[in-house]
């Protein structure tokens, strides 16, 4: 077992654990969070109701889930991944069969006191188990074939059960993250240029699949592609959301409309304002300024995890911190190229900012544990 | 298992550059965003900002007041009256059926307007304001402000309507008012866009299009932010529109009301001009129809019931319809041949009763012909042979270039409706417009004002106007616009010989005043009042029966055109009778009278008259009074 070769008496105990915890984290994601509440404040007409409340409740929800998660040793979570990942692919299933149906997708899974979105879970499971794995696997077999289908069949899964609930945004997101992951831990090149040379082969396969009957997306997704390549072809219909989020965006100029005077928001020009298209808000009404603070608290947040990840020698932590790092970074990078008009609404929240239980919990879960691994690391 | 070091230390480095190569990778991705948020933002904040106000500002107009119009004493011939409607919304309403059903427990509620009503509010947004009913009386409107607690959602609003307050008087000149149809706005290429506010009137026929510009005035607007789906949220800002402007016409409603009555039952259209600026005194059409009824919509059955009448009253016949102007032409061939020189006033010409042309023989109105006849003698007593001889030595072109020199041929520029050019036919017109060449015939038939020549009852009157001038009268309609004066329309000479010119105008008092003319039944004894005049009877079909034994729509039109006072022209006049039988008969009788009441700008004395007839006018005079009286008490009583 791995953990015999931490030095243990070097590694915190007990309550101590708290004084090891990387704090300058918790400050970040804590002003991100916090950019988040104001402006679920100004989009609700400057009320803690709807929105803003119940988030920060959740936020602070969020943060007691992190706490528990670090100061549960890394080793243990090591442990647990596998498991971990087959219970979020049970549910998963579970959620095609009994799933409850909302937005024309079948997301969710009524636990009573809170839905559950297992995709959601599933996207830390897919790194935990990647990393797992690949921490496990030696070196040198790391590239052989045999060796590389577990892994894709590990991302393949999750991918494929997200696309037909369907939620492409996810999909995409779990693909894109474990492929990365297998990047990082060492797989050959020749694969990934392979599977760029597939994925592009993929992507002209689905729209050769459109208007037959084995259509591989539903007719929305079809439409929302087209109107992000071309939005005037229907600015009053599936293109008025690119459009009317652009406007809001650019609009905001150098410092913005100012708190709560964002027309396009206030006036519900702009769609999904307290979720997908949050950041658009945020950026009318704080301009430049405030859209590009943003993105740098989430660029620090970045790097925060890089530095870690590179300073852990533990393999499963590096691993586990870089991936969570970039499931981090593909949330608000794939978000903000949706808002600005840079790739397709494909319905991909803002982390830590828009308005959502799931994806909230998950990833301050997913904060644990890259702070337990940064706790637990060997020195 | 447990890695070797040297596995680990591998494996390690291999991450170390992978991460790094990603992170660095994730971090210039970030760069691209923010790069991106710097173009949207920085470079093209400007537009984004204007889409943005254009997505929020909804311009809201506020129609402006149209300009009245004035008869030439600053009688009012078109007002704006305040009407009122009731109006509701259904998210002030709550239980829609039920406001509306106590709504119509107070006033009348017409079942297919609350039909539309409940309807449009069913499928309009819950803060769209609906029209319940239009054009509710004032007791109404205050039944439902004091019920107002009870009427959740329902508002009474205040607009304006076009008014007529003299009713069918003006209604071929005027015209009127209605809503913007989508015709109306083909017309435009690029349509105001007050014209897209619900209700807004345009002038649809008559002075009220002509004059749309003018009347129409700007409109006023406030900004009004509104949010994605068109609620109004709040003002932003008002600037108020500009009314139209005033327009006074040259007409008196007093002389075209008399003529109204005057006209009476007749088909019949009465021109009087003003021989000083070209002024038209009255210009009415018999008969008329109320123009309010088209403001507020005309019904199908009363629309049906004037379009059926076959005395055409939607027709303004003093402009939109050309008649063969009859022996009134011949005072243009007579002239046409003077100015030519090619005969002397005292010549004479036999008149058997007819004239061999080519193969073809004319007829004299008189069978039994004139005997010889010289200028003055032929418009005295109209013989048509001296007229077949002048148009043999004349020639049509310059009778068409006399014609045209009269005004004949051209539309007057008037701005009424459908103003017709009448047709001065000659050679170039006939290849032109029929393919075949001129004869001799079509001169013949030209010289007395039949066959292919049109005029119209306003060209008469200008034809009239301008040989008793000597001058290019063109008719003014409009007085002043928006307190600006007009330019005077008197004209400028004629290229026309005054000796000429006065021998004509001899003839024509001669017509009037001569125990022998065509007229002298309706002369003025008036010393100073006298009028010179020269009637004409225009066949509608070609046949030699007495008016009398056919059915009216056979019967000839009678004209009769006139200038008075002789001695210092004042007023030219022209009168037509469609089917009236003869101009000297039927035409001339009516001339006179409103002669009369124009010179004495009222009530003529029963002096001005003939000794015999003023028994008969007194009567006339004295019924005329008593249906005007009627009328305007029934107009009182409307308003």
């Amino acid at each position: 077992m791995s953990y015999l070769e931490y030095t243990v008496k070097t590694v915190p105990s007990g309550w101590r654990k708290v004084l090891y915890l990387n704090w300058p984290l918790i400050i970040l994601l804590t002003a991100v969070a916090c950019v988040g509440f104001l402006m679920l404040y100004s989009v609700a007409g400057g009320a803690l109701q709807p929105w803003a409340e119940p988030q920060m409740e959740r936020f602070g929800l969020g943060l007691a889930a992190m706490f528990i998660t670090a100061m549960v040793p890394i080793w243990l979570w090591r442990n647990l991944s596998a498991l971990i990942y087959l219970v979020a692919l049970a549910l998963l299933v579970a959620v095609e069969l009994f799933g409850a149906v909302g937005m024309g997708a079948q997301r969710w899974i009524d636990l009573g006191f809170m839905r559950l979105q297992p995709s959601e879970l599933m996207k830390i499971a897919l790194v935990m188990a990647l990393a797992a794995y690949y921490d496990w696997l030696p070196m040198k077999r790391v590239s052989r074939p045999i060796w590389v289908i577990a892994p894709l069949i590990l991302i393949l899964a999750p991918t494929f059960l997200t696309l037909t609930q369907p939620d492409l945004g996810t999909a995409i997101l779990l693909m894109t993250a474990g492929g990365l992951m297998m990047f990082l831990a060492g797989v050959h090149w020749a694969y990934f240029a392979v599977v760029i040379a597939a994925a592009g082969g993929g992507i002209y396969t689905v729209f050769l699949s459109r208007g037959t009957p084995w259509q591989l997306l539903k007719d929305y997704q079809f439409r929302r592609i087209d109107t992000f390549l071309d939005p005037s072809t229907d600015p009053l219909g599936a293109g008025y959301h690119i459009t009317q989020a652009k406007i809001a965006m650019g609009s905001g100029g150098w410092t913005g409309r100012g708190f709560m005077q964002g027309t396009q928001s206030r006036l519900n020009f702009l769609p999904e304002k307290h979720t997908d298209f949050i950041f658009n808000t945020l950026a009318e009404e704080f301009g430049f300024v405030g859209g590009f603070s943003l993105l740098v608290l989430y660029v620090l947040v970045l790097l925060f995890c890089i530095v870690a990840a590179l300073q852990n020698r533990d393999r499963y932590s590096s691993l586990l911190i870089l991936g969570i790092g970039l499931t981090f970074f593909l949330f608000f990078a794939v978000n903000m190229s949706m808002v600005m008009g840079l790739a397709p609404v494909v319905g991909v929240p803002l982390p830590l900012v828009s308005y959502g239980g799931s994806a909230m919990l998950v990833l301050m879960i997913a904060f644990g544990l890259v702070q337990s691994a940064h706790i637990h690391r060997p020195r | 298992m447990r890695r070797t070091p040297r596995d680990s230390a591998e494996s390690s480095r291999r991450m170390t550059r992978r991460g790094l190569l990603l992170g660095g990778a994730q971090i210039a991705f970030a760069g691209v965003l923010g790069l991106r948020m710097r173009h949207m933002q920085v470079d093209q904040a400007a537009e984004f900002r204007l889409m943005a106000e254009e997505n929020r500002i909804n311009i809201h107009l506020i129609p402006p007041s149209r300009g009245r119009i004035f008869d030439r004493e600053g009688r009012l011939i078109a007002e704006n009256e305040q009407t009122y409607r009731i109006t509701m919304r259904r998210e002030d309403a709550g239980d829609v059926e039920d406001v509306i059903g106590r709504l119509s427990a107070l006033v009348d509620l017409r079942p297919e307007d609350v039909t539309r009503a409940l309807e449009e509010m069913r499928t309009s947004p819950p803060f769209l304001q609906v029209t319940v009913a239009d054009r509710v009386s004032w007791e109404a409107i205050s039944r439902v402000a004091v019920n107002a607690p009870a009427l959740p959602g329902v508002y009474p609003e205040v607009g304006l309507s076009r008014f007529y307050p003299q009713h069918e008087t003006f209604a071929h000149v005027v015209g009127y008012v209605g809503p913007v149809s989508e015709r109306d706005l083909a017309r435009y290429e690029d349509p105001e866009p007050v014209l897209r506010i619900p209700r807004f009137q345009i002038g649809k026929v008559g002075v009220e299009a002509k004059f749309e510009e003018q009347l129409r005035g700007s409109a006023g607007a406030k900004r009004v932010e509104v949010n994605a789906v068109g609620r109004v949220m709040r003002e932003l800002d008002r600037r108020e529109g500009e009314a139209g402007a005033d327009l006074q016409l040259t007409l008196d409603s007093e002389l075209q009301d008399y003529i109204k009555a005057r006209l009476g039952e007749e088909s019949a259209s009465a021109v009087v001009v003003d021989l000083e600026h070209g002024d038209v005194l009255a210009i009415a059409s018999s008969p008329s129809y109320d123009p309010n009824k088209f403001v507020r919509g005309i019904s199908v059955g009363d629309y049906g019931v004037l379009r059926e009448n076959n005395h055409r009253p939607l027709a303004s016949k003093t402009v939109q319809d050309a008649y063969p102007p009859g022996s009134t032409f011949k005072i243009v061939t007579a002239l046409a041949a003077l100015e030519a020189g090619l005969i002397r006033p005292d010549e004479t010409v036999y008149c058997p009763g007819h004239m061999e042309i080519g193969s073809r023989r004319f007829h004299c109105w008189k069978r039994a012909g004139h005997g010889h006849v010289n200028l003055e003698q032929s418009l005295r007593d109209s013989c048509d042979v001296y007229y077949y001889d002048l148009a043999l030595k004349v020639g049509i072109d310059r009778i068409a270039e006399m014609g045209r020199k009269l005004g004949l041929g051209t539309a007057p520029d008037v701005p009424m409706s459908a103003v017709t050019a009448g047709l001065m036919p000659d050679r170039d017109w006939k290849r032109r417009e029929r393919g075949a060449e001129w004869r001799i015939g079509d001169t013949v038939n030209a010289s007395i004002g039949q066959g292919y020549v049109l005029t119209s009852p306003l060209q008469q009157a200008i034809m009239v106007a301008r040989v008793a001038t000597g001058r290019s009268v063109e008719p003014r309609l409009v007085r002043s616009v928006g307190g600006l004066q007009t330019p005077s329309r008197g004209g400028t000479p004629l290229d026309i010989d005054e000796a000429h010119l006065k021998l004509i105008r001899k003839a024509m008092f001669v017509v009037s005043n001569s125990r022998r003319g065509t007229a002298y039944r309706s002369r003025i004894i008036a010393e100073d009042m006298r009028l010179a005049g020269k009637t004409g009877t225009s066949q509608v079909l070609n046949r030699v029966v007495r008016n009398q034994d056919v059915p009216w729509e056979e019967r000839d039109h009678a004209l009769f055109v006139n200038f008075a006072p002789y001695d210092a022209p004042r007023i030219a006049v022209s009168i037509v009778v469609e089917h009236g039988g003869g101009g000297s008969s039927t035409a001339a009788p009516i001339a006179r009278d409103i002669t009369l009441q124009a010179l004495y700008k009222g009530t003529p004395p029963l002096e001005a008259y003939p000794a015999g007839d003023r028994e008969r006018i007194k009567a006339q005079q004295e019924r005329l009074e008593a249906e005007r009286a009627k009328r305007a008490a029934e107009a009182g009583r409307r308003a």
